[in-house]
């Protein structure tokens, strides 16, 4: 099993849902998130005070999924979050020891 | 002949006391949205604490020291009508002839509003950082010995009124609704006591941005409203001169939006939120001392140049090194002296541009200058003698950790689940 985590732009985030549900995805873990990466921030002035917020906001998704289906989520996720500019966000994939469904106390891929 | 009760000034000045009144709860939205979320119960309670200080002293002496029997044109007596008592006259006539009243009582709510929220507008100055007891003590000396003293030279017939030295020819003092008694005290006040207390710990390092500019607005929007009955109202009467208040008012403040935002666009790049809200008081405070002696059109003039000084001005901190946190000086002081000022320009009949002369120009400044002097004087006294004694300044960890949880037990904005432990 593994943990999908992606951070992504907020305004994608439909789409992100919409492609998970196309490769078979039958739930996730939704978040915000801010952080920088390339990207960075932006300036903002207030009375001719200027800030610079380098923390922008993002949306986070995690997804647990089965061994099999790792590169097919992954690429969904991919393929509708991206715009081709800076700040789109990543996405990473990390291994899982055991999962539970707490309703009926299943464990490993059946509990997915 | 009685002179008769006019029920309908009467009535009007009662509703215009209420407007005035909801200006402090305003200030206090105004300047809690643009302080941190861990000093924003403080910044209000500084403004609720001002009203419940004066709302106290004023019908104790402050009215008598206002409007009671004078003291060499600079302050009335204590005494005279200590506790609305004394020589206290419940019949405040309305015309020369004596033919109509309202009562004093009346006049007596109205007046202490703007007592109240005067006070109120320094403590931006000394945000998150000033002991609560300490500024309680303030707003009841300052009340006393700045703001009472100042009512009575300017509207009770002393030193800057027109029974005063300084009217030149047909030019005498004009201060309608308060453009010397309440913004420029007040906005001097703030840089005496900015200057006293001290920076804030991280001041200019240190991010400091609004955290709800949603309540700043609010908080412009009724002060707005307030205004009507703060500058309308001090018409005294239902009658064109308080319309044409009522339009002054609104008129500069919309320019002054106009103004401000016109200076942030070219020289920030956005035209902001807490821009147009500055702009909004900006224009407020410069048509006080104007709205009834201005022409619409003139007072679009007063509101727009308020906007486009007042968005400089609020820099000028940053240059000179002191923290008048949410710029009174920067809007009050300078907006104020620019209203005052302008009746010199234009006064309709006696400004400048009228063929007035330069007369009522200089009475203007010679008016504004001894209001920046005493209120200066009185303040550095004052705030001098609560450093030495009571202290102004809050633990420097109270200051970092939040003065809210440190000095009230309160957080504005639960961000952690709490457990009742002891029900009383």
């Amino acid at each position: 099993m593994k943990l999908v985590t992606a951070v992504v732009q907020p305004h994608r985030l439909d789409d992100v849902k919409t492609a998970l549900e196309g490769a078979g995805v039958r739930g996730m873990t939704v978040s915000e998130a801010s952080g920088y990466g390339r990207q960075k921030g932006h300036t903002e002035v207030y009375r001719g005070a200027e800030y610079t917020v380098d923390l922008v906001p993002k949306v986070r998704v995690e997804v647990l999924v089965t061994d099999a289906d790792v590169t097919a989520v992954t690429e969904a996720i991919v393929g509708a979050a991206q715009t081709g500019k800076i700040g789109d966000g990543k996405v990473w994939v990390v291994p899982v020891e055991d999962v539970a469904r707490v309703r009926t106390g299943e464990h490993g891929d059946a509990a997915l | 002949m009685e002179p008769v009760l006019d029920t309908g000034v009467s009535a009007w000045m009662l509703v215009s006391a209420s407007f005035v009144l909801l200006m402090t709860p305003g200030l206090a939205l105004f300047y809690g949205g643009m302080v941190r979320g861990k000093s924003v119960l403080n910044m209000m309670m500084m403004s609720f604490g001002a009203m419940a200080v004066v709302g106290v002293i004023y019908v104790l002496w402050g009215w008598s020291m206002s409007y009671g029997a004078s003291l060499g044109g600079i302050v009335g007596n204590p005494f005279d009508q200590f506790g609305l008592g004394g020589s206290f006259d419940p019949v405040a006539l309305l015309d020369d002839e004596g033919t109509r009243y309202m009562p004093t009582i009346v006049d007596v709510g109205f007046q202490a509003t703007f007592a109240i929220i005067t006070v109120a507008l320094i403590s931006g100055a000394i945000a998150d950082r000033a002991r609560f007891g300490t500024w309680l003590v303030f707003a009841g000396l300052w009340a006393t010995l700045a703001y009472f003293p100042m009512a009575h030279m300017v509207w009770s017939g002393g030193l800057l009124s027109d029974g005063g030295p300084f009217v030149f020819g047909d030019a005498a003092p004009i201060d309608f609704a308060g453009g010397t008694v309440v913004h420029i005290n007040a906005g001097v006040a703030a840089l005496v006591l900015a200057l006293i207390v001290g920076r804030r710990k991280g001041f200019g390092t240190e991010p400091m941005r609004p955290h709800n500019l949603p309540l700043v607005m609010l908080g412009a929007a009724l002060l707005w409203f307030g205004w009507f009955g703060f500058n309308a109202g001090s018409a005294y009467a239902t009658d064109e001169g308080a319309g044409l208040a009522w339009v002054n008012t609104t008129t500069a403040t919309a320019a002054a939006i106009l103004g401000w935002l016109l200076v942030e666009k070219l020289r920030d790049g956005a035209a902001t939120s807490l821009g147009a809200a500055s702009g909004v008081v900006a224009g407020l405070v410069a048509i006080t001392p104007a709205a009834g002696d201005v022409s619409p059109v003139g007072a679009i003039v007063v509101g727009a140049v308020a906007g486009v000084l007042s968005a400089f001005a609020v820099g000028l901190k940053y240059k000179l090194g002191y923290d008048d946190s949410l710029d009174v000086v920067g809007v009050h002081l300078v907006s104020g002296l620019w209203g005052t000022v302008s009746l010199g320009f234009l006064a309709t009949g006696t400004g400048l541009f009228y063929g007035g002369g330069f007369n009522q120009l200089a009475v203007q400044v010679i008016i504004a200058l001894i209001a920046v002097v005493f209120s200066a004087v009185v303040t550095l006294v004052i705030g001098y003698v609560l450093k030495v004694t009571m202290g102004w300044r809050v633990p420097e960890e109270t200051e970092v950790s939040g003065i809210d949880l440190a000095v009230h037990g309160e957080t504005a904005y639960e961000n952690s689940g709490s457990t009742i432990t002891e029900a009383r």
